[in-house]
């Protein structure tokens, strides 16, 4: 019976969806509208977190040393920074190598590289470039430099400057964290607020389609029709115009993240949408449909309760 | 079988639609409420079907409280009432089958019943070649014969028919009221209300004659007085 039960349910919404079509084409178009804004924002999160990334990615902290340092201190000093949780990378540039980077990056600058001819003698120490794992964890690497330069009093520091206490490296390094910060929040912020009103929008929608069958509802309880064999239809027909809208998102995204794919992939930190897209299709359909078809079943629950009260 | 006793309905602006009205229906009766429009005629068929509460007395429909039954159970009630109304109420996206088999699916009878009845019924109101008409492509008329079908498909204890000429024209006036005696004779106990003289007159059965909320008659082959 049970069986039979759900066969009529499933029939009667299936039935009501199709006769309704002007109803169902709107629902569906709304929303579409809707779970378009839940891809967007999708999209615009990977987009974001790929671009700021990169920022963080540029923030280093660069150790000097004296032209005199002797190598196997220096990768000593290497590995123990290695060693540390906060670091993610450490890159050692020998006097020569930062030699042929210096030449390499004024080689516009005749002045500056005769000045370099003039000296006779590689004038730069080494150089470690430090990253950390996250912008914030710099302090504490500095900190660690900073012990090593002064615990080293059996001999001469080999640490000649560390760039984090130039006052104009570390106001770089903490307006990038105050920028990607607030990046971040600002997004959530507009993502909750976006997807709050288009979910705000959908369910009205939902809502007046039932209200425009609320004289129907109320026959049914007077021909004896229980709360759930009433309220279970409206359910599936909710459940196909998230199904209906979730598909046809789905097959927009795909031209719309080709066509953006390219773009994409050349401005913010590397990332094609369109690979992204296809290789996170299953993620992408579950959240798509799965939201159409629970905003579709919980808008016409709740629609419905208000006309069962008879 | 049905018992109103003492029932009062006033509403919160003070009007009052029923006072102090107390009278029994014994099955098988074909029993008419007449009055004017505003009368009560219908808050007292609201009360029969849990439509509304009385704001005192009580209503018993085979000595249950119909107002203590939980709104979960009321359906249950109403599948033992079968209604009739004068606007027809039908379910405008369903066909005259789907109509009548929508009452016998929401209680519960199985397919083959449903494939069975449903036909029969319609043919028992002469509708056998409308079968799959949609409500609008139905005359007024036609539109309340489904109703009947509708309403009796279940075999219900009691008809309760409010005003159900009231949108009907004196020929179908007079089919609906002939549809009506027929169920009766069958054993099926019947409510109507209505304000067409005619139709009292003519059914020489039981009248209870409404004023302003309150029984002012009771006639067991009345005519319409008023």
């Amino acid at each position: 019976m049970k069986w039979l039960t759900a066969k009529r349910i499933f029939r009667a919404g299936v039935l009501s969806f199709s006769r309704n079509a002007f109803v169902s084409f709107a629902s569906i178009l709304v929303m579409t509208v809707t779970l378009f804004t839940v891809g967007i924002t999708l999209f615009a999160g990977v987009i974001l977190g790929s671009a700021l990334q990169e920022l963080r990615n540029k923030a280093d902290v660069n150790v000097y040393f004296t032209q005199d340092a002797p190598e196997d201190r220096m990768l000593e000093l290497k590995a123990s920074l290695e060693a540390l949780p906060e670091v993610s990378k450490v890159e050692y540039l020998s006097r020569e190598e930062a030699l042929a980077q210096f030449r390499e990056r004024h080689k516009n600058d005749q002045l500056t590289l005769s000045a370099l001819d003039e000296l006779g003698s590689n004038p730069l120490g080494a150089v470690l470039n430090v990253k950390a794992k996250d912008i914030s964890q710099y302090e504490s690497i500095a900190a660690f430099l900073k012990d090593q330069q002064s615990a080293s009093t059996g001999g001469a520091s080999i640490i000649d400057k560390i760039n984090f206490y130039d006052a104009q490296h570390r106001a770089a390094l903490e307006r990038l964290q105050y920028i990607t910060n607030s990046a971040k929040v600002l997004t959530e912020w507009i993502v909750a607020i976006l997807i709050l009103t288009t979910l705000a929008i959908s369910f009205n929608t939902l809502r007046l389609a039932i209200y425009s069958s609320r004289d129907e509802i109320q026959v049914m309880r007077l021909v004896g029709a229980g709360s759930f064999y009433i309220r279970a239809p409206f359910m599936v027909e909710g459940v196909l115009y998230g199904l209906v809208a979730g598909l046809i998102t789905l097959l927009i995204f795909y031209p719309l993240t080709w066509w953006l794919g390219g773009a994409t992939g050349n401005f913010f930190g590397g990332v094609n949408i369109f690979t992204y897209y296809l290789n996170h299709f299953f993620y992408f359909f579950l959240i798509i449909i799965g939201t159409g078809v629970l905003l579709g079943a919980t808008a016409s629950f709740l629609a419905v309760r208000r006309y069962l009260k008879i | 079988m049905i018992y109103f006793d003492r029932v009062s309905k006033i509403y919160a602006d003070n009007s009052v639609a029923l006072e102090d009205v107390s009278f029994s229906v014994e099955p098988g009766e074909f029993i008419s409420v007449v009055g004017h429009s505003g009368a009560g005629k219908t808050t007292l068929v609201k009360m029969l079907l849990a439509e509304e509460r009385p704001t005192t007395g009580s209503v018993f429909f085979e000595s249950i409280n119909v107002h203590e039954i939980p709104l979960s159970k009321v359906c249950d009630l109403r599948r033992k009432i079968g209604t009739v109304f004068q606007d027809f109420r039908l379910l405008p996206n369903k066909t005259a089958y789907e109509n009548i088999a929508f009452a016998m699916e929401a209680a519960g009878r199985a397919e083959a019943e449903i494939r069975s009845d449903v036909p029969h019924v319609l043919e028992l109101v002469d509708l056998g070649d409308k079968i799959n008409n949609f409500p609008h492509e139905l005359s007024g008329g036609e539109q309340q014969r489904v109703a009947i079908a509708r309403a009796i498909v279940n075999q219900p204890d009691v008809i309760v028919a409010d005003e159900p000429t009231g949108n009907l024209d004196p020929v179908n006036t007079f089919e609906v009221v002939q549809i009506l005696k027929k169920i009766n004779d069958l054993g099926t106990t019947i409510l109507l209300t209505t304000h067409n003289k005619g139709v009292i007159d003519n059914l020489k059965k039981r009248v209870i004659t409404m004023d302003r909320g309150k029984v002012i008659r009771d006639d067991k082959e009345g005519k319409y007085i008023l």
